[in-house]
């Protein structure tokens, strides 16, 4: 049990750290919560379901995740926001001496300057989570959102 | 007239005039943006009549039975395959007492039953099924029933007449109307033909968006070559736009079409471009399969042709990414977009890869798409605070007319001249 427990608070950690740093805006240290050999997909519930490969964001390497945090302080124009991360327990489907798959919901909430905050964007994470010698490191997360319509458009991490 | 029939009247009226500086349209009064009742007019002029409206593609609904529920305009329209193979499209509202049938998006039905009182209606909308329509007998007399001269013939779903090119699909309530092909014309019809050549699609998936704004906006948006270069930065900083690319733009003969065509130079160095003043020579991607581009076959040259089908779509070449980008009005003031991403059944697996690769820059979150929403978002805003002001689309002069560069916001103005033909306004 203590092993299983270790893993779970490990876990949640790490999910803790997600959210502390997405919405603190620190995209440097976003990347680095990743493997360089690693998957990122924003992914509407709709596609993911159907089968249909196409997502809102697809990355596969460190190096396209540094060049949306680039895109993101750099060349995106878009209204400044908050954004907030609420997520929930998760579910550890299989855990190995090398790997952890798990799962667990989340909830974002965005707040424009002057304004209200309001439900962003919620869904799903389907995690892969690797064992490193730095700690867990993330080497597949894909949001698969329940969010029928995005609020006109997603420009940080979710 | 008494006061109170004063203010009836002023209630009443019609929006205030629009003043169209010069009696042209390089200046398009805000007042288009942000009223309602004008927009009510709109749907009648733009989606419910005279015009072929998107409604999908035929390769979203393969086999018979398929179904799929969308939008022209603000009318919910279901299009089905049915056992002939033929496609149809019907309005969304029962012929019974008007229920909104058809819940789920897509699908795979024999019939389509309105749940309320179970009339149900063929995969062509036709009216087939109707409970109790001769009474229930009861004590040796019949109780109800429909009166002697029902008949079901003349009840079916409104249905849509409907137009295939290619595997598209349009479809419009107005049965008198042109055919697709002489409403689209000639010059844009080029374009249409060269991404939908007869290949069969594949569908890659959908991307759903509610940008706060007038639904022009968006059709503006790919009628103006001025801003790609200025507010994409990312499009400059990594090299796939210059001011001096190859292009032209071209337009249909009523200038409510239009194509904005170009094709990427060769590496040259940045000082000889553009005064584009955020070009950055040196900037890198960390990851270059982003714009791991592979000319094709079918491009004929231009790396990248931009369509607007006046009022409901755009369809997008962007070198290996390509889409229908679906446009559903919600009032005067807001629109659903939908991005139907796909590419062709004789696609090698490595290029289905590089659209969906290259797909990153498109869309709701896309490097060089996600901020159209936004700045249409945002003038939406300035619009609505200031009603009597005008915009200013004066690059390029103050006429309409088909160019051979990309500095010119023509194809806005063209636009305008149609409407105002149109709208009578
Ligand atoms: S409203 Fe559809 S069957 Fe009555
Ligand atoms: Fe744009």
């Amino acid at each position: 049990m203590s092993e299983q427990l270790e893993t779970y608070f490990a876990v949640t950690q790490l999910h803790a750290r997600y959210a502390t740093v997405v919405d603190a805006k620190d995209w440097d240290a976003w990347c680095e919560l990743f493997v360089d050999d690693c998957v990122y997909r924003i992914q509407p519930r709709e596609n993911y379901e159907r089968g249909f490969p196409l997502a809102t964001l697809s990355f596969t390497s460190k190096g396209m995740l540094k060049d949306r945090a680039y895109g993101i302080r750099e060349t995106l124009f878009h209204d400044p926001y908050y954004q907030r991360h609420v997520i929930g327990a998760p579910l550890i489907l299989e855990s190995s001496a090398t790997h952890i798959d798990c799962e667990s919901n989340y909830a974002v909430f965005r707040t424009k300057l002057s304004e209200l905050s309001t439900v962003f964007n919620v869904g799903r994470y389907i995690d892969r989570i690797v064992r490193t010698p730095e700690g867990l490191r993330f080497q597949s997360r894909q949001c698969v959102y329940d969010s029928e319509m995005i609020p006109n458009s997603i420009i940080y991490p979710i | 007239m008494n006061a109170i029939d004063a203010t009836l009247t002023q209630l009443q009226s019609s929006p205030s005039a629009l003043n169209w500086y010069e009696n042209g349209t390089s200046r398009i009064p805000f007042r288009v943006y942000t009223d309602a009742e004008r927009h009510r007019k709109e749907l009648e002029a733009f989606f419910y009549k005279n015009h072929w409206c998107y409604v999908g593609l035929e390769a979203e609904i393969p086999n018979v039975g398929d179904f799929k529920r969308t939008a022209i305009g603000e009318r919910s329209v279901v299009m089905s395959r049915a056992e002939d193979g033929s496609v149809h499209v019907f309005e969304n509202v029962c012929a019974h007492r008007g229920m909104q049938f058809c819940r789920e998006r897509h699908g795979n039905r024999k019939d389509f039953v309105c749940p309320y009182h179970q009339w149900s209606y063929s995969l062509k909308g036709d009216l087939q099924g109707v409970p109790f329509i001769r009474g229930v007998k009861q004590d040796g007399k019949v109780n109800g029933g429909m009166p002697p001269d029902f008949k079901k013939e003349e009840h079916g779903l409104t249905k849509l007449r409907v137009a295939t090119r290619g595997g598209v699909v349009f479809a419009t309530f107005d049965h008198a109307m042109e055919s697709f092909e002489d409403f689209v014309g000639e010059a844009v019809l080029h374009y249409f033909d060269r991404m939908f050549n007869g290949r069969k699609l594949k569908i890659l998936g959908y991307n759903r968006q509610r940008i706060p704004g007038n639904w022009k906006l968006m059709q503006e948006n790919i009628k103006d070559p001025y801003h790609p270069g200025l507010l994409h930065t990312w499009f400059v900083t990594f090299g796939l736009w210059r001011a001096d690319n190859k292009a032209e733009l071209k337009m249909d003969r009523h200038f409510r079409h239009a194509a904005m065509i170009s094709t990427r130079g060769n590496a040259q160095a940045a000082n000889e471009v553009s005064k584009v003043s955020s070009f950055k020579e040196t900037m890198q991607l960390h990851d270059a399969r982003f714009l791991d581009i592979v000319p094709e076959a079918w491009w004929n040259g231009p790396t990248a042709v931009m369509t607007t089908l006046f009022p409901s779509v755009i369809l997008q070449q962007q070198v290996n990414s390509v889409s229908t980008r679906h446009i559903q009005p919600r009032g005067n003031g807001e629109f659903d977009f939908v991005w139907t991403h796909f590419g062709y059944e004789d696609d090698a697996p490595e290029m289905t890869e590089r659209r969906l690769r290259q797909s990153n820059l498109f869309g709701p979150a896309g490097f060089v798409s996600a901020d159209d929403g936004e700045v249409i978002e945002l003038s939406q805003k300035g619009f609505e605070q200031k009603p009597d002001h005008r915009a200013l689309a004066e690059l390029g002069g103050r006429d309409v007319g088909d160019t051979d560069h990309m500095v010119t916001e023509t194809l806005i103005r063209g636009m305008y001249a149609y409407w105002r033909k149109v709208m009578g306004e």
